[in-house]
């Protein structure tokens, strides 16, 4: 168990700079999640720190040691890929105690650790088998298992759920964070799936275009993205943006756009005041969208008109994609609402949960 | 239903030509095997495929061609011969080829694509082009006439065509397995000898059979490195040397020529069955 800390870490590939200037504490123990799109440099920072990739510059430090310029094998780590890595020729057993048995681990303690964490995983009698007699999900359990007994100080997940079948990946997520809470050793796991990263991490580290766009706890980048990116890409269905002028009329002020007029919260006008008259982007929720059929009470200046274009039963909810004009925004509302394609109907915005963003930077207002 | 029908037709039409195929090389096969067997005055008056009307009959075949070749022709020599120049002249040529490959596929050094192409570029380098140089060298070396210069022209002839075969194979083998290797403690030798190794077996066998055959079947390299000198002669040279001297007797030929197809039938029975489709299957999900 250890601390890993990244200090001003940047990798240059060429000339594409994948991941600039990364710094990062992880705390001991701590469940964190590198999320982002491909090609973000979640993966490059994730071998970095194994030591797969050399950083052009920074300092990575696991525990209280400098790693940069320490092997692989001797950072203490393990690591899952995506697809497995198995060793094909080797059976369960020895792929799991292959790490054991190149460190010189007396082969009874091998087999009490490999067995006791066959056991944890649930793979015991698959003990013998080959790689090629296992499906997916045993797979992954025998890569997990492999980098568990070597008990390292961090673990590290590359994408290690992405090649499981949607019911799969839900099931061995909840088993991941039960192991977790069960060894509590470091993990850094990076995963392009922001559903992953929300159920998962204690804290999440959103990624575009190698660079840190927001570190914190799940809740906290839900509730308040710092800019227009975090706030799209954390979320399903997506935040809806929505185009808009600032306007000022009798004091209170409102974000227009072509087919709505949304009143701002009187509590947020002194952080809008300056960009009256100029253009802003605002951001709202699905779940921050309702009918006014279902929501009859709502603050005066919040509702807008809007036609109903695609209605997407759940069950438990329904997602109903709305065109106001030149926008189309989605809105998650109750199942047994009434409404259908073609239908115009009333919404309401929750406007004390919207956000607002800078056009230019598309950094958060409020 | 035509789409079966297709199926089913060029299904039977490529049996069809392999079955010919077969046969094409089968019957001077059985014919040699057959006629090794015969005693000298039968192969002199009539042609080998007389014997197949009444093939149990045991009086028309005898043993003692094999008795003659493997005794008093210096046959048995020349076979141990072809061992000592066969074996050596694979071993070598694939160790080095593999280190080669690995080298070459997976670690970064200056000029590492440069060298690669070099080697392969000699794989067009014909054999007779190189006879001269490097037996001049051998001649003042005094490597002529011996195993190890052999060995050494086997060796030189075998790398360029083994390099690029297991350079093709090593590098297609997963990244995430080295990578995972290394994390698991192991050192770059480790990797080539516990998983390098052991995955690349098939290809290795099927390149033991290429190397093992042709320098089995080489006169050329061996009567130009080796010369005739029955000490060091392999098989192939031995087998020539009936054809020159003794023209008339085609029973000890056929007898000496059988001898020398055992080995090469061994190696191949013998290796074929680690052509393991899919040993990499289960590793990496495709």
């Amino acid at each position: 168990m250890a601390e890993v800390k990244l200090k001003n870490v940047t990798k240059v590939f060429g000339k594409v700079m994948a991941v600039k200037n990364f710094s990062l504490d992880i705390a001991d123990g701590e469940f964190i999640i590198l999320v982002g799109p491909s090609g973000c440099g979640k993966t490059t920072t994730l071998r970095a720190i194994a030591g797969l990739e050399e950083v052009t510059s920074g300092e990575i430090y696991i525990g209280e040691r400098l790693v940069n310029d320490v092997p692989p094998k001797n950072r203490d780590i393990a690591m899952v890929f995506q697809n497995y890595a198995l060793y094909p020729h080797m059976d369960v057993y020895r792929n799991m105690s292959f790490g054991l048995r190149l460190r010189k681990v007396p082969k009874a303690e091998i087999d009490k650790v490999v067995k006791r964490t066959a056991e944890l995983l649930g793979i015991r009698e698959l003990l013998d088998r080959k790689p090629k007699e296992l499906s997916g999900g045993q797979r992954q359990r025998v890569a997990l298992g492999r980098a568990i007994v070597r008990n390292p100080k961090v673990f590290l997940f590359d994408e290690p759920l992405s090649n499981l079948d949607a019911k799969l990946r839900i099931a061995m997520r909840a088993e991941l964070l039960a192991l977790h809470q069960r060894l509590k050793t470091t993990t850094i796991y990076v995963t392009h799936d922001q559903m992953e990263a929300m159920t998962m991490g204690d804290r999440i580290v959103v990624m575009n275009e190698g660079i840190i766009q927001q570190a914190d706890h799940p809740q906290t980048v839900y509730d308040h993205p710092v800019n227009r990116y975090v706030a799209g890409f954390i979320g399903s269905p997506g935040m809806n943006f929505v185009e808009c002028t600032i306007a000022k009329k009798n004091g209170d002020l409102y974000a227009r756009s072509k087919g709505m007029e949304l009143l701002l919260p009187k509590d947020k006008t002194k952080s809008v005041e300056k960009y009256v008259n100029k253009e802003a982007i605002l951001g709202m929720r699905p779940e921050h969208i309702s009918d006014t059929q279902t929501v009859k009470q709502f603050e005066p200046g919040t509702n807008f008109k809007a036609s109903i274009w695609v209605v997407e039963p759940l069950g438990s909810e329904k997602i109903v994609h709305i065109k106001n004009e030149d926008d189309t925004l989605v809105a998650r509302l109750d199942p047994h609402v009434q409404l259908k394609s073609g239908d115009t109907a009333e919404f309401t915005v929750r406007m004390d949960l919207a956000h607002l963003f800078d056009k230019e930077t598309e950094e958060t207002i409020f | 239903m035509t789409e079966r029908m297709n199926k089913v037709l060029s299904r039977g039409l490529l049996h069809t030509f392999i079955i010919f195929i077969a046969i094409l090389w089968l019957v001077p096969t059985i014919g040699i095997l057959i006629t090794s067997f015969r005693p000298a005055q039968d192969v002199a008056s009539s042609g080998w495929w007389t014997v197949v009307g009444n093939i149990f009959n045991q009086t028309q075949f005898t043993l003692r061609n094999y008795r003659i070749v493997l005794s008093r022709l210096g046959i048995g020599r020349a076979f141990l011969n072809s061992f000592t120049i066969t074996i050596p002249s694979t071993i070598i040529p694939l160790a080095i080829a593999l280190f080669a490959a690995y080298a070459l596929a997976w670690m970064r050094f200056f000029a590492r694509t440069y060298i690669f192409m070099i080697m392969i570029a000699l794989l067009v380098v014909p054999l007779q082009m190189t006879f001269i140089p490097i037996l001049r060298i051998f001649n003042r070396s005094n490597l002529a006439g011996t195993f190890p210069g052999i060995w050494l022209a086997h060796s030189g002839y075998g790398l360029p065509l083994a390099v690029y075969m297991l350079y093709n194979f090593v590098s297609g083998l997963p990244k995430e397995i080295f990578d995972s290797a290394s994390i698991d403690g192991a050192s770059t030798f480790h990797i080539f000898l516990r998983i390098v190794l052991p995955l690349s077996v098939p290809i290795i066998a099927s390149l033991i059979i290429f190397q093992f055959l042709w320098v089995w079947n080489d006169l050329l390299v061996a009567l130009i490195y080796l010369g005739g000198t029955p000490d060091v002669a392999p098989i192939t040279v031995q087998i020539s040397s009936l054809v020159g001297s003794y023209g008339q007797d085609w029973e000890l030929l056929t007898a000496a020529v059988f001898i020398s197809i055992v080995p090469s039938l061994l190696i191949f029975f013998g290796l074929q069955r680690y052509f393991v489709r899919g040993i990499l299957a289960g590793s990496i999900k495709g």
